[in-house]
């Protein structure tokens, strides 16, 4: 294996204390991404420091779909949470810069984004 | 008080090859704020891994980006070899170094004279371009590719190269880092090019580090910060040290793309040496259960393939984070305060790849 990498499962309300844990020991945030899974969605939150690896992971039931943003700690995060938005349709909450669902200006809105009330099939235009 | 004008940067500029968007706010000649578009041309590359045989994806990987398609099928293939535990032969990872090198020399030349001709050097873009020429001359002496190599497989590389045509590939390079020396002394001496970068576009090292920047980016800025140093491929025996500048400008973050181009001669010429006879692939059976992290360095920086799969030939989840898309925030902070006129230098100087952040 090229290196080991760390996985911590959490609750969306430990989310902000957290990453504020990770700012504070001076690990940057390298990537913020989501997994469609059969039942929700699943969140990774990546961090190194000097090649240490780790993630904080976040499983996202259907009703609980609102985040809190953490781009007040690393501001650089407001481009993945966009992201997040706009192709899954995870709704979070105090971004430092909202695009409101236009940061992918494609022609068709929200292409990858399950209906926000159920994790079940497809989204709309798949 | 100044009045306030938006000019609307992109997604067609002469600049850009390709399109993204800047809301610029301005007073008078001076950018106070920045504000980018992405999405023009997306084009949905990690969904299509669910229709796609994990096998038969590198040939999609490869096409994510036409300048390090290499390192784009290399990443993919490292993260499902992680996942389905292979143990990859020797030689194909000193392999993967080789071609990976080449295309950090061949994309750092395409950036150089991008750079010549965004302040307008023109003879100086042509030469740095005649010896990319080269340089992709033994990309297809070796792969058959000048664009798409085609060359990495799951489980190893699909095509060999003998040692004979590999010393062969040192001795051309070693005549080009005379040539490549001649052309790179203009970017690091020649007054006009200096009167355009240095005190350009300053990103403090602590902004580069918490804004996430990666690449020369962040070395310019002086974070030493290579993922090759992970060791993957066959980079844990190669002896290299990451490129790092202090200043923090446009002509630091050149100075970096400039020595990492000797870098990438001395790195292949060393693999070169120590590369020993053996297989190129190891037999990959079964389907990849599990998932993990690849993380490489591209030219423009540490990009990152995370692979999911269940046991199914379809992978649950890629997610592609490219070094372009990390380098965002990292332009946004340095634009604020700048020249309107600087404005397309100080984007170039991210070598900005939209193709990739596109994908």
């Amino acid at each position: 294996m090229i290196e080991e990498q760390k996985l911590i499962n959490i609750e969306v309300k430990e989310l902000q204390e957290r990453v504020k844990e990770f700012y504070g020991q001076g690990f940057r945030l390298v990537q913020i991404c989501c997994t469609k899974l059969a039942e929700g969605l699943e969140l990774n939150y990546s961090f190194d420091k000097n090649f240490e690896f780790i993630n904080l992971r976040i499983n996202l039931a259907v009703a609980n779909v609102e985040v809190p943003s953490v781009s007040n700690i690393y501001w650089n995060a407001f481009l993945y949470e966009n992201e997040l938005h706009d192709l899954f349709g995870i709704n979070i909450k105090n971004m430092a810069i909202d695009y409101k669902g236009s940061f992918y200006r494609t022609a068709v809105k929200w292409p990858f984004n399950p209906p926000l009330d159920t994790a079940k099939g497809e989204g709309k235009n798949d | 008080m100044t009045k306030r004008t938006i000019i609307p940067f992109g997604p067609q500029h002469p600049v850009l090859p390709e399109p993204i968007h800047l809301d610029l706010v301005l007073e008078d000649e001076k950018v106070v704020e920045a504000i980018p578009s992405v999405g023009f041309i997306h084009r949905g590359l990690e969904k299509l891994v669910e229709k796609k045989d994990f096998q038969d994806y590198v040939y999609v990987a490869e096409r994510i980006c036409g300048i390090c398609s290499f390192i784009h099928g290399m990443t993919y293939c490292i993260a499902v070899e992680e996942v389905m535990k292979l143990d990859v032969p020797e030689r194909a990872q000193y392999l993967r170094v080789i071609w990976s090198e080449l295309s950090r020399i061949h994309s750092h030349l395409l950036w150089l004279g991008l750079m010549a001709d965004s302040f307008g050097f023109e003879s100086l873009f042509m030469h740095t371009w005649r010896l990319r020429e080269a340089i992709l001359d033994i990309i297809e002496e070796t792969t058959g590719g000048r664009v798409i190599f085609g060359s990495s497989k799951v489980g190893g590389v699909r095509k060999d190269v003998s040692d004979e045509k590999l010393k062969l590939i040192v001795e051309k390079l070693k005549k080009y880092e005379k040539e490549i020396k001649e052309i790179t002394d203009v970017f690091v001496h020649d007054a006009s090019v200096k009167h355009r970068l240095v005190g350009v576009g300053i990103l403090s090292k602590n902004d580069a580090y918490t804004l996430g920047a990666v690449g020369p980016t962040a070395r310019g800025s002086g974070v030493s910060q290579d993922m090759r140093k992970l060791g993957y491929a066959a980079y844990r025996n190669i002896n290299f040290e990451p490129i790092v500048e202090t200043a923090g400008d446009c002509y630091a973050r050149c100075m970096v793309r400039v020595r990492e181009l000797f870098q990438s001669i001395d790195m292949i010429s060393q693999a070169v040496n120590k590369i020993q006879a053996g297989p190129i692939e190891v037999k990959v059976t079964g389907t990849p259960n599990g998932e993990f992290f690849a993380r490489t360095e591209q030219p423009r920086g540490e990009v990152i393939y995370y692979a999911k799969a269940d046991g199914d030939k379809f992978l649950k989840r890629l997610r592609v984070r490219t070094p372009t898309f990390a380098n965002i925030p990292a332009l946004l902070k340095v634009l604020p305060g700048s020249s309107l006129a600087d404005v397309p230098v100080l984007i170039l100087t991210i070598d900005p790849c939209i193709s990739c952040t596109e994908r």
